[in-house]
C-alpha cells in the first residue's frame, strides 16, 4: 500500500548548507494495516506525513501509494493522488469556518476526482455520531466533535490511506480514546490503511505495530539537536 | 458542492465585509446606470422630437439652434418674425389668390404662384406663430392643417388623434376664430376640458389677452413637445391685441417706432374690432413655416432660402444631430470615463476586501490543498469570490439605477414622452456594465487569487 525507499528530505539552512530532516531507508505499510509511528516533538513526524501526502516534495527516494510513485509526479499529479487516495486528519482539526459539519465533509469530496456522493457525507457523519450536528458550524461544535467531523472528512473520498497527525493532541482526555477507537473502527470497516503519528505511549500501546521514528529516521538518529 | 458554492460560502462567512463591498459597488453602479439612463433619455427625446413630420423649418435669420429650440421644442424665445407674404411664397397660385381674396391687404403680384411653390407640390407649408403662453405652456398659433397634415411617431406615420373633441376650424359658427386644441399634458396639468376657455398672454407678469379661445379638442399623448402646447387658431391669434405686425423698415426689416398718434399698432380701429374681421395680409407675421417637401429638393431649397436676406431654412433632424454631436457626445464620453472610474474603484474595493481576508485564510487554503485541491482550484475559488461580489454589486446597482429611473417614469414621460420601464435600456453602452464588472471582478481577484495559488501548504499547516 505505502512504500518508502531511500527517502530523503532536506531544508536549506540560513547559515548555508542543508539540514537533513528525513532520511528513511525503507518503510512499508500494508493495505488496511493500522500502525503507529511514535516520535518525540521535532522528530519529523509532520514533515514525513507532508512528504507522504505529496504536500511537500521529497529530495530523493521513492514514495509509492497504491502503485503511484509520487516522486515521479508533478505537483498537480501529487494533488490528484492525494485527493483520490489519501485522507488526512490534522492535529488541530482544521475544519473550514463558515462551512457546516456536512459541508466540511463534502468539501473533501469536491476536490477528489471520484464520483461525488453527497449521501456518503451524511452516512459518515452518522457513523461518527454527529447525525444531529450536521448543520452546525465548527464554532458550534466541541473539540471532540470537531475532530470527529475531521475524521469523517478524511474518509469522504474513500481513500486507501489515512494519515493522522497527532489526532488527539488537542482533544480533552475524555475524548482521546473515543477518537482513536473511531479512527481504528472506520478504517477497519472501510479497509483503509492507517498511519498514525503520535508522541503518546498510551496511544501507541493500543496498536499491534509501532515504529519509533527516531529509529526509522536516520536524520534524527544522527542529529545532536532535535529537529 | 461546486467551486462557486464554496466561494459563496466563503463570502457568507465574511458577510459584513462582503456586504459592504457589494453595497459600495452597487451605489457606484446605480449612480452610473442612472446617469446613463438620463443621458440616453435626453438623447432619445431629442431624436424622437426631431422626427417631427416635416423636413424643413423656415424662420427668420438668426440662430438656427434657437429656431429649432423655439419652433420644435417650444423652448427659448422666438427670433424675429417673417412676413406672412413670405409664407405665401410657398403656396401655389390659386391658394395665394384665395388667401388674398379672403384676407385682403397689400400683396405684390397676387396672381402669380409662390416662388417656392414648386417645392411644396407633394408636401405642405404650415405657418406657426409663437410668443404667447397659456399659463406656463406655449401657445402656438397655427392653422387646422397642423393636425390634418402633420404626422408623428418613429416612422412619421401616426396621425394626431383626439382624446376628446375635435380639431379646431378656421372659423366656426359657435366660436368664430377662437377655437383651440390643447396637448395632453396641458389638459392634465391645467385640468382643462372641452368647452373651457383659455386666454393667452405674452408670458409671466404680462397682461392676459381678453379674448379667450374655447377648447374644442384635447390631444392624445404623443410623446412630442406638442403634448406641452396649446394650439390656437391662427386667425384668432392675429386678432389678439398687439399681434398685428408693426411697421418695418423696408431695407433693414427692423420694427419702426410707433408714432404718437398711433394708439394701437393693430390693423383695426376700435370701431372695427367687434366685427372681428380677419387681419390683412400685410399686417400679419409668422414665427416659422413647417415645410415638408420631397427630400431630394431639400438641399436646393435650403440654399435658395438661406441666400435671402431675411429668412433661413434648417433641417430639424440635421440640427438635432449637430446638437447631439456638440453637447451630448462629450457627455457620453464623460459618462464612459465615469463608468471606467466606477469600475476601477470597484476593482480596488474588491481587491482590498479579498486581499485583506487572505491573511486570515492562509490556513483554510492550505487545508483545502491538503484535501486535494490543486493550486488552480484555489485560484478559481478566489476568482469566483471576486466575480460574485462584482456581479452582485453590479446587478444590485443596475436594479437600483433602473428602479429609480422607473420610479421617475411618470415625470420623465410627461416631460419628454420617453416611456421608461424597469428593464428598458436607453443607453446602449449600459449593456456592457455587467460583463465589464465580471471582467473587473476577475482582474481584481487576480492578486489575492495568486496569493492563494502560491500558498505554502506545508508552512501554513505547521503554523
Amino acid at each position: 500500500m505505502l512504500i518508502l525507499e531511500n527517502l530523503r528530505k532536506t531544508y536549506p539552512q540560513p547559515t548555508g548548507g542543508e539540514l537533513v530532516v528525513l532520511d528513511i531507508e525503507s518503510f512499508r505499510l500494508g493495505a488496511a494495516e493500522q500502525m503507529v509511528l511514535r516520535g518525540e516533538s521535532g522528530s519529523g513526524k509532520t514533515t514525513l506525513l507532508h512528504v507522504i501526502s505529496g504536500i511537500t516534495r521529497a529530495d530523493s527516494g521513492k514514495i509509492s501509494i497504491d502503485g503511484n510513485d509520487l516522486t515521479a509526479l508533478s505537483e498537480a499529479g501529487r494533488d490528484r493522488v492525494r485527493a483520490a487516495k489519501i485522507g488526512y486528519v490534522f492535529q488541530s482539526f482544521n475544519l473550514i469556518p463558515g462551512f457546516t459539519a456536512l459541508e466540511n465533509v463534502r468539501l473533501g469530496m469536491t476536490f477528489g476526482r471520484g464520483k461525488y456522493q453527497p449521501d456518503r457525507a451524511i452516512d459518515l457523519l452518522h457513523r461518527v455520531g454527529l447525525s444531529d450536528r450536521m448543520h452546525h458550524q465548527p464554532s458550534q461544535l466541541s473539540v471532540g466533535q470537531q475532530q470527529r467531523v475531521a475524521v469523517a472528512r478524511a474518509l469522504a473520498n474513500c481513500p486507501k490511506l489515512l494519515l493522522a497527525d497527532e489526532p488527539t493532541a488537542n482533544v480533552d482526555p475524555a475524548n482521546q480514546q473515543r477518537i482513536i477507537d473511531l479512527l481504528r473502527e472506520v478504517c477497519r470497516d472501510e479497509k483503509v490503511a492507517l498511519l498514525l503519528v503520535t508522541h503518546s505511549d498510551l496511544i501507541a500501546a493500543q496498536f499491534d505495530r509501532v515504529d519509533r521514528l527516531e529509529t526509522l529516521n536516520r536524520a534524527v538518529a544522527s542529529a545532536e539537536v532535535p529537529l | 458542492m461546486n467551486l462557486l458554492y464554496i466561494a459563496w460560502r466563503n463570502l457568507r462567512f465574511r458577510s459584513l465585509a462582503s456586504f459592504l463591498t457589494i453595497m459600495s459597488m452597487a451605489l457606484g453602479v446605480a449612480l452610473t446606470v442612472l446617469v446613463m439612463s438620463i443621458s440616453g433619455i435626453i438623447n432619445e427625446s431629442l431624436q424622437r422630437n426631431s422626427n417631427v413630420g416635416y423636413n424643413l423649418l423656415i424662420g427668420s435669420k438668426g440662430s438656427s439652434t434657437q429656431l429649432v429650440f423655439n419652433s420644435v421644442y417650444y423652448l427659448s424665445k422666438p427670433i424675429e418674425n417673417l412676413k406672412y407674404s413670405y409664407y405665401l411664397e410657398f403656396l401655389p397660385g390659386n391658394e395665394r389668390q384665395e388667401q388674398y381674396a379672403k384676407l385682403g391687404g397689400e400683396l405684390k403680384d397676387p396672381d402669380r404662384p409662390g416662388v417656392y411653390a414648386m417645392f411644396s407640390r407633394d408636401g405642405f407649408a404650415i405657418p406657426i406663430c409663437l410668443g404667447d403662453y397659456v399659463d406656463r405652456f406655449r401657445a402656438v398659433g397655427t392653422t387646422p392643417e397642423f393636425f390634418n397634415l402633420l404626422r408623428h411617431g418613429e416612422l412619421n406615420n401616426k396621425e394626431y388623434t383626439f382624446a376628446q373633441g375635435r380639431n379646431f376650424v378656421e372659423e366656426s359658427p359657435e366660436h368664430g376664430f377662437f377655437e383651440a386644441v390643447v396637448g395632453s399634458q396641458v389638459a392634465r396639468e391645467l385640468k382643462l376640458k372641452i368647452g373651457d376657455k383659455i386666454n393667452a398672454s405674452h408670458g409671466e407678469g404680462s397682461d392676459i389677452h381678453k379674448e379667450g379661445f374655447t377648447i374644442v379638442g384635447i390631444l392624445n399623448p404623443t410623446g412630442t413637445p406638442n403634448d406641452r402646447a396649446a394650439f390656437i387658431n391662427l386667425e384668432g391669434f392675429y386678432l389678439l391685441e398687439g399681434h398685428a405686425a408693426p411697421e418695418r423698415d423696408e431695407e433693414s426689416g427692423l420694427e419702426k417706432r410707433p408714432k404718437k398718434s398711433d394708439s394701437t399698432s393693430d390693423a383695426f380701429t376700435k370701431s372695427e374690432k367687434p366685427e372681428l374681421k380677419r387681419l390683412a395680409i400685410d399686417k400679419r407675421e409668422i414665427t416659422a413655416i413647417l415645410f415638408r417637401t420631397q427630400s431630394l429638393f431639400n438641399a436646393n431649397l435650403m440654399q435658395q432660402i438661406n441666400k435671402t436676406p431675411h429668412a433661413q431654412a434648417v433641417s430639424p433632424i440635421g440640427e438635432i444631430n449637430g446638437l447631439l454631436q456638440i453637447y451630448i457626445e462629450p457627455v457620453q464620453w464623460a459618462l464612459l470615463v465615469l463608468t471606467l472610474l466606477v469600475c476601477l474603484v470597484s476593482a480596488v474595493s474588491i481587491l482590498v476586501s479579498i486581499y485583506n481576508s487572505m491573511h486570515q485564510r492562509t490556513r483554510d487554503i492550505a487545508v483545502m490543498r491538503a484535501l486535494g485541491a490543486s493550486r488552480d482550484t484555489v485560484l478559481i475559488i478566489i476568482l469566483c469570490e471576486s466575480v460574485l461580489i462584482a456581479v452582485a454589486g453590479g446587478v444590485l446597482g443596475w436594479m437600483a439605477g433602473h428602479g429609480i429611473a422607473a420610479a421617475m417614469s411618470p415625470m420623465i414621460e410627461s416631460r419628454t414622452g420617453v416611456q421608461i420601464s424597469f428593464l428598458s435600456v436607453h443607453y446602449p453602452n449600459e449593456l456592457w456594465v455587467i460583463p465589464g464588472l465580471v471582467l473587473v471582478g476577475i482582474l481584481a481577484g487576480l492578486i489575492p487569487a495568486l496569493v492563494a495559488y502560491r500558498t505554502d501548504v506545508s508552512k501554513s499547516l505547521s503554523t
